[in-house]
């Protein structure tokens, strides 16, 4: 490969993806706990959605190098990654939230 | 065929490898692909017109331990990583195999569940959630088999001899891939497991 | 390497036999590629063409009974079907495979093994598609496929199995090419190519290709939800187990407008090429024509529930989609006035592929403007399914992408086969088809506001829509001739046409630097760029050593890409034998295809 990349920082090492590992195995049981502490029933969704997200970005950011890779990998990605939550977003609004005329 | 003999590009305009530019974005389209599916499972919420439901049938302790099992295989698909960069055959030929392994584990598990449902009158056709239910989670485990023999490919090629530091490439793309599937589920468990 | 070397030099002495069948099913070469593709389109265009004056001929007069209203349903629909995803996307797919790495100084595209099997998966998908011809089967939903008409209660038969089944393939072929285009926009410019340095059309085919691999992706869950209704049983869009056809809706539009800018971008960005030639004028605004085309690119997402004003989804998305709809309308109004700025003052020469292009801003501007007719959603009520709507959208896509290719057509196949296309006859086909479109399509205007529904195949003589209607079938039959004309020349001008140099029209960018046409490795000497119109500097020296570098490294043919894509239609073909395991069967041949595929040396 005459191709070697200027713009991207060193990866990190077999020590920082340990403790990414760990990060994301508490993080798994801290969901489930939420899960089954009835007080918490309330504020659950909110919750899991920023612990989920949390660990969907320490695995995108570490594992997957965006932290410390060329911009443009984060662009390709990011880009389409907020278009999937759009439509996720705005097809349960339009399906759940707003009152339909028709149908 | 020698490696010497790969057809290269000159360098490119970006410094950066087209292969995986070219697989960074087709993970872009992936996500819309699952974004799609996570939509129509999250509209058909509580539709199903008879049961079983989500609340009814859903296993979270398994599920949480196929997680847990999927969550460590990205873990050992980094270490292969690490280890193809290092220039070691045997951490390359371990950590390859383990990730593969835990990674069949995750569509032993998933098999288990599929099984279960199953028996307890869960079927695609029986009502929206079924249907929902599992084509998601069939595509992504799909997405999973398809990892597993890629990564078994890979420790061929390191068995062989032919996986040294100059093809650590072929391998972070492969991780590129298999933490994706990672995410996928990350999502899919808060979505569908535990926010019922 | 010694081993580098030598290698380098056997393969720069011959990666393609010459000539034979077989150096076409196994090429790699994005020129070769390309033509495939502008011929596969072509042949398309004929069939779609065809099928247009069959529907013209039924409907010529009221209550005509030339063809019955079944085989009539076969015939919107493939018509439709075809003229978008069989002729529209890779007439432009064409021009991104022949002239984008011309334009951005590379040697092929990123990927050129994958760029062959997008062409084989497509085109294995468009004759899988039109094969139910044969049977008698063809598709009868209409191109959008709208549920419940297209599931399996109210559609028996193949017809829908052969639409959603070869769509699936089609686009499986439009992802990976979108992200080989993006890939090679990204990462094969020339020195000094930046990112604002780069032509419009190759901007075009970036912000084109975005829309693809964001865009395919949507349509192909709503695409496995319908296989999954119909030969699994399932109920996503049914209503009797709890299904909701309005998903089917949301999804399709979702891919469905981001497509419609598929389409129309890629013309823009040849008609950005062609007018700045005719004119000798730079283009004018070329910073805001870049950002507007990503701007329409973008906003194109947030528009699509205005295909559903008719569905009922209240005042609030109504509204919503409403303005997003009327302020996408400003990008695109940006772009027609910098072509009108970029005329302005220039000293214009007038040859058929100039007249396409403004052919399309006058043509182009009238559909957008009855599209903002549209986006007001009490007046959309009343247009929504009448042949108004058909006026407005022929009128985009006609009047825009097929005119627009037009252009890029007479523009570019000097290039291509070192012949000027004939410029008499190209201006008779010019006309008639200009005059024989507007002919065609502006009575439709009429014809839907008094109330003619769309995809109905007769209608009554007391509506007294017979004389706009028989307007409409002269029109039809006018275009018609034009493309006979077109083919005509073609053919002859393949063979007789003038022959001419590197730059014929002198224009400006890159690809007009090298012979046309051009050598397999495009250009001997990878060129520095200084600026947005590299020939049109004066630069005293103009280095142009005639020996190409000693090693140019060129892929070898490979015959894998068209073995997976006989594994796709298998995996997508076996599923009208209705068991479950045996399209596996084209999964296997996939697997086999890319296991080879990754180890396939010289690569």
């Amino acid at each position: 490969m005459r191709t070697q990349p200027r713009v991207e920082r060193a990866h990190p090492g077999a020590g920082t993806y340990v403790m990414i590992a760990v990060i994301l195995t508490v993080i798994t049981a801290a969901e489930v706990a939420v899960f089954y502490i009835p007080a918490l029933a309330v504020a659950l969704v909110p919750i899991l959605l920023t612990l989920s997200a949390g660990k969907f970005t320490l695995v995108v950011m570490f594992y997957m190098h965006l932290r410390f890779d060329s911009r443009i990998f984060t662009g390709v990605f990011v880009a389409p990654l907020l278009l999937a939550l759009a439509v996720i977003l705005s097809l349960i609004v339009l399906f759940k939230a707003l009152p339909q005329t028709g149908s | 065929m020698t490696q010497a003999a790969t057809y290269t590009h000159p360098a490119t305009a970006t410094g950066l490898d087209s292969w995986k530019v070219g697989f960074w974005t087709f993970i872009g389209s992936e996500c819309l692909f699952f974004g799609s599916l996570i939509s129509t499972y999250m509209v058909y919420k509580g539709e199903s017109l008879v049961g079983p439901t989500s609340h009814e049938i859903l296993n979270i302790p398994l599920t949480s331990i196929s997680t847990f099992v999927l969550l460590t295989s990205s873990l050992m698909m980094v270490l292969a990583l690490a280890a193809v960069q290092r220039g070691s055959r045997r951490g390359a030929l371990l950590w390859l195999l383990l990730t593969a392994w835990f990674g069949s584990l995750f569509l032993g598990f998933q098999a288990f569940e599929f099984t279960q449902f199953y028996h307890e009158g869960l079927t695609p056709q029986k009502n929206l959630f079924g249907a929902s239910f599992f084509v998601l989670t069939g595509f992504h485990g799909a997405h999973v088999t398809v990892g597993v023999i890629w990564l078994l490919t890979l420790w061929v090629l390191a068995l062989r001899g032919r996986l040294g530091r100059a093809d650590a490439l072929k391998v972070e793309i492969a991780g590129l891939y298999w933490h994706f599937v990672d995410v996928v589920w990350i999502a899919i468990f808060t979505l569908v497991y535990l926010i019922q | 390497m010694a081993i580098t070397k030598a290698r380098a030099a056997t393969v720069t002495a011959g990666p393609h036999a010459r000539g034979g069948i077989w150096s076409w099913i196994t090429t790699v070469d994005h020129k070769r590629i390309g033509i495939l593709y502008g011929t596969s389109a072509l042949v398309f265009f004929l069939v779609g063409g065809l099928e247009a004056l069959l529907i013209r001929a039924q409907l010529a007069r009221p209550e005509n009974g030339f063809v019955g209203p079944e085989t009539y349903n076969q015939l919107f629909t493939m018509h439709g079907t075809t003229m978008v995803f069989l002729v529209a996307m890779p007439a432009a797919v064409a021009f991104f495979n022949y002239i984008v790495p011309l334009q951005i100084g590379a040697r092929d595209v990123a990927f050129p093994r994958l760029n062959a099997l997008s062409y084989w998966v497509f085109l294995f998908g468009g004759l899988f598609m039109n094969s139910s011809f044969l049977l008698g089967q063809a598709p009868n939903g209409g191109w959008t496929g709208y549920v419940p008409l297209t599931g399996p209660r109210f559609a028996p038969g193949l017809h829908i199995d052969f639409w959603v089944l070869g769509l699936s393939m089609l686009g499986i072929s439009s992802i990976l090419g979108g992200v080989n285009f993006i890939t090679t926009i990204i990462n094969l410019r020339a020195p000094g190519m930046r990112l604002m340095r780069m032509p419009l059309f190759t901007w075009m085919t970036l912000v084109t290709s975005f829309l693809l691999v964001t865009a395919m992706p949507v349509i192909a869950v709503a695409l496995i939800l319908l296989i999954f209704d119909r030969f699994f049983g399932t109920s996503f869009y049914a209503p009797a187990g709890g299904g909701d056809p309005v998903l089917w809706q949301h999804l399709f539009w979702m891919f469905g407008h981001p497509e419609v800018y598929i389409l129309i971008l890629p013309a823009f960005g040849m008609v950005s090429e062609v007018i700045p030639t005719f004119s000798r004028k730079p283009l004018f605004g070329y910073a805001i024509m870049v950002y507007s085309g990503i701007l329409i690119g973008f906003i194109g997402w947030g528009v699509w529930s205005h295909h559903m004003f008719a569905t009922g989804l209240g005042p609030i998305a109504d509204a919503f989609f409403a303005i997003a709809t009327m302020i996408i309308a400003i990008p695109t109004g940006v772009k027609i006035f910098n072509w009108l700025a970029t005329m302005w003052g220039g000293s214009l020469r007038f040859s058929t592929a100039m007249l396409f292009a403004i052919g399309v801003i006058a043509s182009f501007t009238i559909g957008g403007i009855s599209g903002i007719m549209h986006s007001a959603a009490p007046a959309d009520l009343q247009q929504h399914d009448t042949y108004f709507v058909v006026a407005h959208f022929h009128y985009t896509i006609f009047g825009g992408t097929i005119l627009g290719t037009f252009a890029g057509i007479y523009y570019w196949f000097p290039k291509m086969t070192g012949r000027l296309l004939d410029e008499r006859l190209g201006k008779w086909h010019f006309w008639l088809m200009f005059l024989g479109f507007h002919l065609t399509f502006f009575p439709m205007h009429w014809i839907g506001l008094l109330g003619m529904p769309r995809r109905i195949f007769t209608y009554y003589d007391e509506l007294g829509l017979g004389s706009l209607n028989l307007l409409a079938t002269i029109g039809a039959f006018t275009q018609g001739v034009a493309v006979v004309l077109f083919l005509w020349n073609l053919l002859r001008s393949r063979r007789h046409g003038v022959v001419v140099g590197p730059n014929p029209w002198n224009a400006a960018t890159l690809e007009w630097s090298i012979p046309s046409p051009p050598p397999e490795y495009n250009f001997a000497v990878i060129p520095e760029v200084h600026s947005r119109e590299p020939l049109w500097e004066r630069r005293e020296a103009t280095p142009a050593p005639p020996a190409p570098e000693p090693a140019i490294h060129l892929p070898p043919p490979s015959h894998w890409p068209i073995v997976v894509a006989f594994g796709v239609l298998l995996t997508f073909g076996l599923f009208l034998a209705n068991v479950w395991w045996v399209p596996l069967g084209g999964v296997a041949l996939v697997a086999f295809g890319v296991m080879n595929w990754a180890f396939e040396p010289g690569h």
